[in-house]
């Protein structure tokens, strides 16, 4: 007799080949212990008993998908994470971004919108946001939204202020937000150039010939085979010698296309296309 | 849950002799959970290791996530294997001890493309052990803590099951929450190994209770009988 484990086996590849037929979100090539996880999560979640009864409602039922969808994608995201990247930018990009005319920044699965922020921050206080123009992309609107609206939550600016200061930030971190009731409403002005687009890693291709992509603890959750196509893509968008920033426990090394990239700092692994 | 452990001791003789004996050559990984008290227990348990190992030894060990880590530096400089961090991606390599990187959760995941077994008149099972081992890889991601812990034992113990089946050898060690319980238990519905540090001598004994309560077939051994255990697991083909 099956396990219950070997039922789910079967069903979650079959849920993952529905969503791509019928919504064409590609989640067929994700790691697969958290995709798993997740969709446990969500059958309790949407009260179905089985992933089988689930795909049943994803096909019939679009508000179901994108119900789904907000189990599938993973929010956690924060403003200046890893303060250290940020300061391997502030010094070992933006010395170089300096010397371009115009600048394209890619902020690859931006999700909520924290990380765009912090970004836009550090180049107004490096002087580059005004000839910016920044693209911040994810797959699901719902985040997009939220990032659009530039709204975060009182109380995790206390946090993100150390953050700000660690990552070598120029002023107070509350000149960039106000604060209303228990949230914090950010300074539209930061997003004056930026351009928030639905774009798929699985799926879409280069839209823009960029200097700078920034893609944090979204590759985590690919498999090789995925990772390569995003790398590839990342490649192609990159101008020569443009840059790439990825999460600080990522590894591009075991990609086919890991060696199109230098490392410009190692440990905070900011690259170079070569 | 009181008297239960007292009825687990009887077990916890005859165990690491007679029945985990035929067992021991198909384990193909170790997966050890520890929290409070882990350190010191952990160091005592991997203490004897030689420098080449059988099979790799995967721990999450619950740490502060804000903290700059050096776990795998501290353990290298007491132990003999090979000691990193899992990284993202990277194919299980038999040889070494893994730790979990604070601030992710840490799993295995399968092979897409797995090499075919090629069948060994000698000796089958090693070979298809080989095949596993090559295609394993690790996956991290920044999913909610879990018990308020970031690795979660129980998110590695439960992809490990996945992964290598009957061919894993699953421990709790000492931890003040209950994290690792359910993974353990997947760990035994998979048909592997699934050990429990002796709550009366654990520093902290809550994690190896909420184990025992949640998975039965659990076997409780003192960290001695672990560290045997593991030390035999991985010099078996040795000299």
């Amino acid at each position: 007799m099956r396990k219950p484990e070997a039922t789910l086996d079967i069903e979650l590849p079959l849920l993952m080949e529905a969503i791509y037929r019928k919504y064409s979100y590609d989640f067929r090539s994700y790691s697969l212990a958290s995709q798993k996880r997740r969709i446990v999560h969500a059958l309790r979640q949407m009260e179905c008993t089985s992933v089988s009864e689930l795909q049943a409602r994803v096909l019939h039922e679009p508000e179901a998908f994108h119900e789904l969808l907000q189990f599938l994608t993973i929010p956690t995201t924060e403003m200046f994470r890893d303060p250290e990247y940020f300061l391997a930018l502030r010094e070992k990009v933006v010395p170089l971004l300096r010397t371009y005319p115009s600048l394209k920044i890619w902020i690859a699965g931006c999700s909520t919108g924290e990380e765009l922020y912090a970004m836009a921050i550090l180049l107004k206080e490096e002087g580059l946001l005004a000839r910016t123009i920044l693209y911040a992309t994810d797959i699901n609107p719902v985040v997009l939204e939220k990032a659009r609206k530039g709204i975060f939550p009182l109380n995790r600016m206390r946090a993100y202020s150390m953050n700000y200061q660690a990552a070598g930030g120029k002023n107070s971190f509350s000149d960039y937000f106000t604060a209303a009731y228990d949230a914090a409403i950010f300074d539209r002005s930061l997003c004056d150039n930026v351009t928030f687009a639905d774009h798929s890693l699985a799926t879409d291709s280069v839209f823009a010939e960029t200097h700078f992509i920034s893609c944090r603890n979204v590759m985590i959750y690919f498999n090789h085979d995925l990772q390569d196509r995003a790398l590839k893509l990342f490649h192609e968008s990159l101008c020569h010698r443009g840059f790439l920033g990825l999460g600080s426990k990522e590894n591009i090394e075991f990609s086919r296309w890991g060696n199109l990239f230098d490392a410009v700092d190692k440990p905070w692994r900011v690259y170079r296309k070569k | 849950m009181a008297g239960l452990p007292q009825k687990m001791n009887t077990q916890a003789g005859s165990v690491a002799d007679v029945s985990m004996a035929e067992r021991e050559r198909e384990i193909q990984a170790i997966v050890i959970g520890a929290s409070a008290g882990g350190i010191s227990a952990l160091m005592n348990l991997l203490a004897p290791l030689p420098e080449t190992l059988r099979i790799p030894i995967v721990i999450v060990l619950h740490v502060a996530e804000d903290k700059p880590c050096r776990l795998a530096e501290v353990f290298s400089f007491h132990i003999a294997p090979q000691v990193r961090f899992a990284e993202d991606k990277a194919f299980v390599d038999v040889g070494t001890v893994y730790f979990a990187s604070p601030g992710y959760h840490l799993s295995l995941e399968k092979g897409v493309s797995v090499e075919k077994d090629v069948s060994n008149e000698k000796d089958r099972s090693i070979e298809k052990g080989a095949a596993i081992k090559k295609s394993t890889w690790f996956s991290l991601s920044r999913e909610e803590a879990r018990y308020f812990s970031r690795p979660a034992i129980d998110f590695l113990f439960t992809s490990a099951a996945d992964v290598y089946g009957a061919a894993l050898l699953a421990v709790v060690m000492t931890g003040a929450n209950e994290d690792g319980a359910e993974g353990l238990a997947a760990v035994s519905r998979a048909g592997g190994v699934a050990i429990v540090q002796d709550p009366t001598e654990a520093e902290f004994n809550t994690m190896p209770l909420a184990a025992l309560n949640l998975c039965r077939t659990a076997r409780i051994l003192s960290l001695e009988q672990i560290r045997t255990l593991i030390y035999r697991l991985e010099t078996l083909d040795a000299g």
